[in-house]
């Protein structure tokens, strides 16, 4: 019992991650109907800057996370000055094929800082591990429960009490109309491409933490493609249940049927399998945007 | 306050759809654009309030000024800031959004929060029924409430000029009427100046001051409501009602619409 609940405690953290990165995808995609494939490279982006800003640069904790967040915030400028604006109006199409080359520029260019060697964190974290009863919680689940926590709660007040939130929302509904009403179409998508690189590197710096980095981390995108579909597209709600549950779903496996077969492995693709059934059953995912129809 | 002069619109670099419509909607004013499907009324509206760009669509003669300022060369959200309000044709509610967030995002670009609560209060002044939804989201409303909420959503900018694209589409003829009285008393209390794309013209024309009728792309007639009201033309074809009240023959009524255009 304490194993399971071990297990599913570090899954919940391992979970707020996914869900944190997976909410970039959610973003990107209400505002301007394109999956993002370039998020995971975000999240990539983010594990070599916490790398650099933890180690070579030996910062504290709280001091890189300002930092990447600052790195992040013009990242996303960049991205939607350069690569998004010019696209605006444009087929759907465009903008996914955009989002590719964003991918293999990203990854890019962290051979060329980074040298695409694996670089790992993960002793450099404070070591203080929370006891609950029989559970240990170690200090990178601790600290990517918090932060990521911390996170997904201030970007849901922002959607929901502040204009830019509401300006947000409605260019996700109707695109015409907001400009009709002088809401700048530029302004909602240079935040929107912000927050999805915020969300990426800070995602990035807490995995990092925990596998260390390399140029493979960027499959995490898939991994939370995998959380987008299974929570419904548009709802970020939908996103955070969803990533509890593949990170829950995740470790659990690894902790039972990994030594059940030899070779392991088997705990990567089951959230997988889980998401197929789960979407022959409801294809819209579990929380999708209802269609709103009028009788 | 707005002039249109002699614009012609091109979409997509080739398709032609306004040659030469010149119009005027002077302060306080409700000014009536009638035609007939594919006229180039929304377009009109569109080359106005600058979301032709948005479509591909580009004023290629012709000016369009409103207080001395030149329209066509302005994108649709600074055209917004300016003082020009639009509701779209179709009731373009945002669905997920409840019906005073709806609201909220017409005063978007106003910063006097104070003035932004009282003019809540006077869109559900207006529109009673609406005030009783505020907290619903507004996918679910009915046809007319949308209407309604898509009005108070362009008053709420407090523009200088209202465009106003088929507020009575697929509406029943008692709701139609409704929203025209409301129309009527925002102009009136508000010195709010109106312009207003109509397929009905008997409504349109009931509260307007000045009118348009299009025709491919071009203003076929123009003048005082009550005018346009008495024009034999303008009774025939739009309002449905025979100059004498006489039987005439189907080829007549083509022969002379023809002609007409011809003369147009």
């Amino acid at each position: 019992m304490n194993f399971f609940l071990q297990l599913v405690v570090t899954g919940l953290a391992l979970g707020m991650v996914y869900a944190l990165v997976a909410i970039g995808f959610v973003i990107i995609l209400k505002c301007s109907n394109a999956f993002n494939i370039a998020q995971g490279h975000f999240v990539l982006i983010g594990g070599y800057l916490g790398y650099t800003f933890l180690v070579p640069f030996g910062l504290p904790i709280w001091a890189s996370l300002i930092l990447a967040i600052a790195v992040a915030v013009v990242m996303g400028l960049l991205i939607e000055r350069l690569a998004i604006r010019p696209l605006v109006g444009q087929p759907e199409l465009a903008m996914i094929m955009m989002t590719i080359a964003l991918a293999t520029v990203l990854e890019g260019l962290a051979t060329l800082i980074w040298g695409g060697e694996y670089k790992t964190y993960h002793g450099v974290l404070p070591t203080v591990t929370l006891k609950l009863g029989q559970i240990s919680i170690p200090p990178e689940s601790l600290i990517g429960l918090i932060v990521s926590v911390v996170t997904v709660a201030l970007l849901m007040a922002l959607f929901r009490y502040t204009k830019i939130g509401l300006a947000m929302r409605a260019t996700a509904e109707d695109l015409q109309v907001v400009q009709s009403v002088g809401i700048k179409a530029t302004t909602v998508y240079a935040v929107s491409w912000v927050i999805a690189c915020v969300v990426g590197v800070i995602g990035g710096m807490l995995l990092g933490g925990v596998s260390g980095v390399m140029i493979p981390l960027a499959e995490i995108g898939l991994k939370a493609f995998a959380v987008v579909l299974l929570g419904g597209v548009n709802s970020i709600g939908g996103a955070i249940v969803a990533g509890i549950i593949l990170g829950v779903l995740e470790n659990v496996a690894a902790g039972y049927l990994d030594p059940l077969l030899p070779g392991g492995g088997l705990a990567q693709i089951f959230p997988f399998i889980v998401m197929i059934i789960v979407l022959i059953f409801r294809p819209y995912g579990l929380f999708g945007l209802v269609r709103i129809e009028r009788i | 306050m707005l002039e249109v002069n002699n614009i012609e619109v091109v979409y997509m670099s080739v398709i032609q759809v306004l040659r030469g419509v010149s119009l005027e909607v002077g302060d306080g004013k409700i000014v009536a654009l009638l035609g007939a499907n594919g006229a180039g009324k929304t377009t009109t509206l569109k080359a106005i309030s600058g979301m032709l760009k948005t479509e591909e669509g580009e004023v290629t003669v012709g000016t369009i000024n409103f207080d001395g300022k030149r329209l066509d060369r302005y994108g649709p959200e600074a055209i917004a800031g300016m003082g020009i309000s639009q509701a779209m044709e179709g009731r373009r509610v945002l669905e997920h959004l409840t019906v005073e967030e709806n609201l909220l995002v017409g005063a978007y670009c106003r910063k006097d929060r104070a003035g932004v609560k009282e003019d809540l209060e006077v869109v559900f002044d207006y529109f009673p029924k609406v005030k009783h939804l505020r907290r619903r989201v507004s996918g679910y409303l009915s046809g007319g409430e949308q209407q309604m909420l898509v009005i108070g959503r362009a008053l709420m900018a407090r523009p200088k000029l209202m465009l106003l694209d088929e507020p009575s589409l697929g509406l029943a003829p008692l709701m139609v009427q409704d929203i025209y009285e409301i129309i009527k008393r925002i102009n009136a209390d508000q010195k709010m100046a109106i312009l207003l794309v109509e397929q009905n013209a008997r409504a349109a024309l009931g509260i307007a001051d000045y009118g348009y009728v299009m025709e491919n792309g071009r203003v076929a007639l123009g003048g005082p409501a009550d005018k346009l009201r008495d024009n034999e033309d303008v009774r025939e074809f739009y309002l449905g009602l025979s100059a004498v009240g006489s039987k005439k023959s189907y080829r007549d009524v083509k022969h002379y619409h023809r002609r007409k255009r011809w003369l147009a």
